[in-house]
Order: C-alpha cells, then structure tokens, then sequence
C-alpha cells in the first residue's frame, strides 16, 4: 500500500472535535434501555421480586413460629417484625437466584449481540470495541445493583404489609429504628451488588469467547457454582480468600452498630481484582476479535 | 496502485489482500481499485468470498495478510475516522426482534458517536421513509417479513450522509418492486456523489445499476475494470444478413474472421446469415463492412453484438449466475 501522508480527517470527525463528543453517554442509555425492554430482564426481576414474596407469605401463613435454629438465618424473626423479610431474602437468593440472573444478562452481553448480527452492526456503526466493553459492563453491572434493590425492597414492602414493623435489634445488641434498618437494607442490597461485579466481569470476558449467549450464561452460572462449592471444602483452605465468593453471605457486618467497613472493603478489593483480570481477557479477545456472526 | 492519481482518487484499495479460515483461503490475494464516484459491482458466485471480503474492509475482521485503505485511510488503523463516512449493510440485515424498526435505528445511531442527538428523530424518519417503511416504523422488527428487514438494514446505511456505501447482497429478500427501488435509490445516492460498492451474486443486478465490476471467483479477483471494459474484453459478434453467403465467407476468412452459417433464415430467396466472432479488436466493423461491399457482396444486414458478460462471467468463474438466483 501506498504510504501517504496528512490525510485530512473527515468531515464527521470535524463535526465531533467541533461539538464535543456529542453522543458520549447516549450509547449507555441505550443499551440499558434495550436491557430493560427486554421481556426476560423482566421475568428475572419478577422471579428474584418472588422470593420475598413467597418467603413472606409462608411465614404468614403458618401458625406455629419458626424454632431459631432451623432455616435461615433472620427467617425466626420475620413473624416479630417484618423488616426481616428483606434481610432474609437477600440471604437466601445470594447462593443461586442472584448469580443465575448476573450470570444471564453477563454472558448474553457480547455473544448475544454476536448471535443476533447487531454486533457487526454496533461495530460498523462504529461503538469503539473498546466502548462497546465498557458499556456492556457498566450495564451488567446496573442490572446487578437493580436485582438485589428489588430483592431488598420488595422484602420490605412485604414485610410491611403483612408483619408488624419496629425498631431492630442488631447482631451486637443495639437497636435501630425503622428508618435506619431501611437504611441498613438498602446497604446491604449494595454490598451484594458489589459482590456481584467479579462475577459479571467473567461473565463478560467469557461473553467474547463464543457466539452462542446460553453458553456463556452457562458457563458464568457454573462458575459461580464452583466457586461456592470450593468454599465449602476445608482442602482448598488456602484457596478461599482468593474465590470470587468467598464474601458473598458476609454482610453480618453491616448490622452491627458502628458498622463495620472491613469486609466491604476486603470484598471490593477482591472484586475489583477479578474486574481487573477478566477485563484484561475481556479486553485482550474483544479487540483482535473476528466478527464472523 | 498508483500515487499519480491522487490519494483521492480510490474509495477503497487492496494490495494483495488475503483471508484464509484455517487452511483454506477465502479471500486470496486481491487487488481491488474501487474508484471515487463509481458504483462497483462486486459481483461473485455463493461462497466466493465476498463477504468475507467486506468484513476485511469494515475491519471486522482482520486480514491474513495484504493491506487495506478505505476512504484514503489504512484500514485497520484509520477505523475510527474511517467508519463514520461509510455506511454498510454486511451478510443481511440483523436487529432486536423485540424493538420496533425505528427503536433499531435509533440504537444503531446512538452507537456512532459521531451521529447528533438532535437531529437523531429526522433522521431515523427520514431513512425509514427513503426505504418505504415510514408505515412500519413502531412495529417490532419480530413482525417483520424479510423484504422489511432488507429495507430496514439499508435505510441503517442511510442513517447519515455517507461518502461510501457497502451494500451486501442488497436485493436479497426484496420483491421485484423492492429489487427496482433498490436500484434507483443506489442510482440517486450515486448520482449525490456517494461512492457504492455494492455485492451481487446476479449479474443481471450488477449490470442495471453499476459503472464497475469486480468479479470474484473462489476468493480470487479474476476481473475488474468499468463495465465497458469487460464487455470489450469479450469476443463480440457481428451478425451479416446477405444472399451471397459463399462470397461473404470468403471475404470475412481474408479478414481472419471465422464466419458460420447462423439462424434459421438460411435460404437463398431471403438472404443468409452469418455470424462471425472477431478475435479481439483486429478488425473495425466499418472495415469488414467496406470489405464486403468491395468484393460485391450484398448487405441486407450488419451488426455488432456485445459478447454477452453472462457468456463472459460464467467464462470467467466456471459457473452460471442464474443458479442461485
Ligand atoms: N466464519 C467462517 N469460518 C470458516 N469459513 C468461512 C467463514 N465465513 C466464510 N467462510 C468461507 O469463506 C468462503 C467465502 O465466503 P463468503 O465470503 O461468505 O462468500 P460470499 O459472500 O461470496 O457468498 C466460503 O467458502 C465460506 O465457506
Ligand atoms: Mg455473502
């Protein structure tokens, strides 16, 4: 090829250095709009909304009180003060519910764009790979701090219209009232979030390897499967602090009175290393990617 | 690729430019001189290797070897500067089933960074109605049928004023009536200074709306240049009506012609006909018509006929265009 040198840009690219980045967020709103339209985003919010729901209405339902030491944590409190119904929520969804949903919306974001043809269609159009990622991710990551919210929230809702509501005795004793436990479980529905972020990470780094979205979602959910089951075995000790799940059920933290910061901040650390990681794979495959879909 | 001709002068150039999948080559070697202003056929059997090609000059894919430059831009490096000017449809059209044919639209336009906002809603109007789809506009692209789509994907192409337009296999899916609107948009995009490098698998397409062809064959260039330039390159025919078919014969062989008895007209009360296949350019027809008349022979009728370029592609790629038409 012939060299050639000075090219003037293009009359668009002097229309953008012109104006600005006209567009620069607009991008995002999309996709989170096309996110948020999507029938089954819905369907997964509704069934992580059930949870609480079904959590609640057993209780209600049942006559005899819940012995302390048998289901999970919080659910013998419930019946005293429905606040707990959220807490007990989020706890019960972390192992599966809220991985799966994470696991769907992480894997779809680049192998389901590659499996509709939308993908050479952003590419051309042109996203950026490389704005195209990010985007991606900031939006999975939207969607997992929307799940655990709604889990969060329709628990309180839940609690409230059908429990007696009060101030909450915290794990080191002390009590807060209404307003401040709302604020305790909005924090909570945050921590989970965070908990989320390495899992969506992978989720997308595996997103680029394959065109086919119920691979990757698959795959993300298995992950995340293994990584709890290797948790749980005392042989691979050693391995715990390093597992994206280590921290996942360890937000007792936040009901203490003063709160303790250390395992969210040990738990962001350690997400922000696998964000890091599988970004860079992410990164690394995305950009020298053929896309042949 | 010559520099004397300006670094304005080609829409798109490849040197050598090669994609192989594994041990076989899909795209092998080609040298493609898409002139500014031109609609360029590129034209080519199933599985030749145009639109692999295609995804090498969007940058979608990355070439095995051999270099790109698209709008005067090296193509991967230039990408960014080089993709707002370009508008595309590549292997069919592809959108959100569950958004409406203008919600498509306006995410594709949302994604160019390039595009304003403001006039994003006149646009996406204005593409829909070009392509005949205003009226389907808030319907889900799920409902569409394919002949939709196929208009859809190219009023994407036309979402803004574009110095190149790719258009893969545009007329795929389309109707007559849409195959006719297709070209006469291509023809008044032309017409406003675009550069269209459109890819066809019908010759007779390539023919009705281009000024260049490029013709691929099994991942080779095997022929390029302006239209008339194939067609000359062929072996044209000229058809002779005469009684005097012997003295004719006679005269057209002394021109190093090979003259055969042609038609069904053959009787000496109405006159013959002969057709005659020139090699090359060797002789003028003014010239055999001056021959014949020298040596006596009657002229009823003369004629020059193009070689068709059917004759000519399937000569070139082995194969009939018509076959999976
Ligand atoms: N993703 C791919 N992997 C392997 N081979 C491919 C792939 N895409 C195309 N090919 C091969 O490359 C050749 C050219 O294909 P293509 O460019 O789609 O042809 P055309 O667009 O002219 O019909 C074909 O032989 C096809 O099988
Ligand atoms: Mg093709």
């Amino acid at each position: 090829m012939a060299a050639r040198g000075g090219a003037a840009p293009g009359p668009a690219a002097r229309a953008a250095s012109a104006s600005g980045r006209p567009g620069a967020w607009a991008l995002m709103g999309s996709e989170l709009s096309v996110l948020f339209r999507r029938l089954r985003t819905w369907a997964m919010l509704l069934a992580l909304a059930a949870i609480p729901l079904l959590i609640a209405t057993a209780v209600r339902l049942t006559s005899h009180p819940v012995p302390p030491a048998r289901g999970p944590a919080f659910l013998d409190r419930i019946s005293q003060n429905g606040l707990f119904v959220g807490m007990t929520a989020m706890l019960v969804s972390v192992p599966l519910f809220l991985p799966l949903t994470v696991g769907v919306v992480a894997g779809d974001t680049i192998a389901g764009e590659a499996n509709l043809g939308t993908l050479r269609y952003l590419l051309v159009a042109p996203a950026g790979r490389v704005r195209l990622l990010l985007i991606k991710y900031a939006a999975a990551a939207v969607f997992c701090l929307t799940a655990t919210v709604t889990v969060a929230a329709v628990g309180v809702l839940a609690g409230v219209a059908l429990f007696p509501v009060g101030p909450v005795t915290l794990l080191s004793g002390d009590t807060i009232d209404v307003g401040e436990s709302l604020l305790r479980s909005l924090l909570i529905a945050a921590y989970l979030a965070v908990s989320l972020l390495g899992l969506a990470a992978i989720g997308l780094a595996i997103s680029t390897f394959t065109d086919i979205p119920v691979g990757a979602m698959a795959a993300t959910v298995v992950l995340s499967v293994m990584s709890q089951v290797a948790d749980n075995l005392p042989q691979l000790e050693w391995l715990h602090p390093w597992l994206f799940s280590h921290y996942w059920l360890d937000f007792a933290d936040l009901l203490r009175q003063p709160i303790s910061w250390t395992t969210f901040g040990g738990n962001a650390l350690l997400q922000g290393g696998y964000i890091l990681a599988a970004g860079a794979i992410a990164y690394g495959r995305f950009t020298s990617k053929d896309i042949l879909s | 690729m010559s520099d004397t001709s300006g670094p304005d002068a080609l829409a798109i150039e490849t040197l050598g430019l090669s994609k192989r999948f594994g041990r076989r080559s899909a795209v092998d070697s080609i040298n493609l001189a898409v002139p500014r202003g031109s609609v360029f056929g590129f034209l080519g059997p199933n599985g030749s290797g145009k639109t692999t090609t295609i995804r090498l000059l969007l940058g979608l894919a990355a070439p095995s070897s051999g270099g790109i430059r698209v709008l005067g831009r090296p193509v991967p490096a230039g990408l960014a500067a080089v993709l707002p000017e370009v508008g595309a449809l590549v292997e069919g059209p592809a959108f959100y089933p569950f958004l409406s044919g203008a919600a498509n639209l306006r995410r594709l336009d949302t994604a160019d960074r390039h595009a304003p906002r403001s006039t994003r809603a006149a646009r996406v109007d204005e593409a829909l109605e070009r392509v005949g789809l205003s009226h389907a506009a808030g319907k889900k692209v799920r409902a569409y049928s394919l002949g939709m789509k196929q208009r859809l994907g190219i009023a994407n192409a036309l979402l803004r004023p574009r110095e190149l337009l790719v258009l893969d296999e545009p007329t795929n899916g389309l109707d007559p009536q849409g195959t006719r609107e297709v070209r006469s948009l291509v023809r008044s995009l032309a017409a406003g200074g675009t550069t269209v490098f459109v890819s066809s698998h019908l010759l007779a397409e390539v023919e009705q709306m281009c000024t260049h062809v490029g013709v691929m064959s099994v991942g080779k260039l095997v022929a390029q240049g302006t239209l008339r330039e194939l067609r000359a390159a062929g072996t044209a025919r000229i058809m002779l009506r005469t009684p005097d078919i012997a003295a004719a014969a006679r005269v057209l062989s002394g021109l190093g012609l090979h003259p055969e008895p042609a038609g069904v007209l053959q009787d000496t009360d109405h006159g013959g006909l002969l057709s005659t296949s020139p090699p090359g350019h060797t002789v003028a027809p003014e010239d055999i018509v001056a021959a014949l008349v020298a040596a006596g022979v009657r002229v009823q009728g003369f004629g020059v006929e193009d070689a068709s370029l059917e004759e000519r592609f399937v000569s070139l790629t082995g194969e009939g265009f018509d076959v999976a038409g």
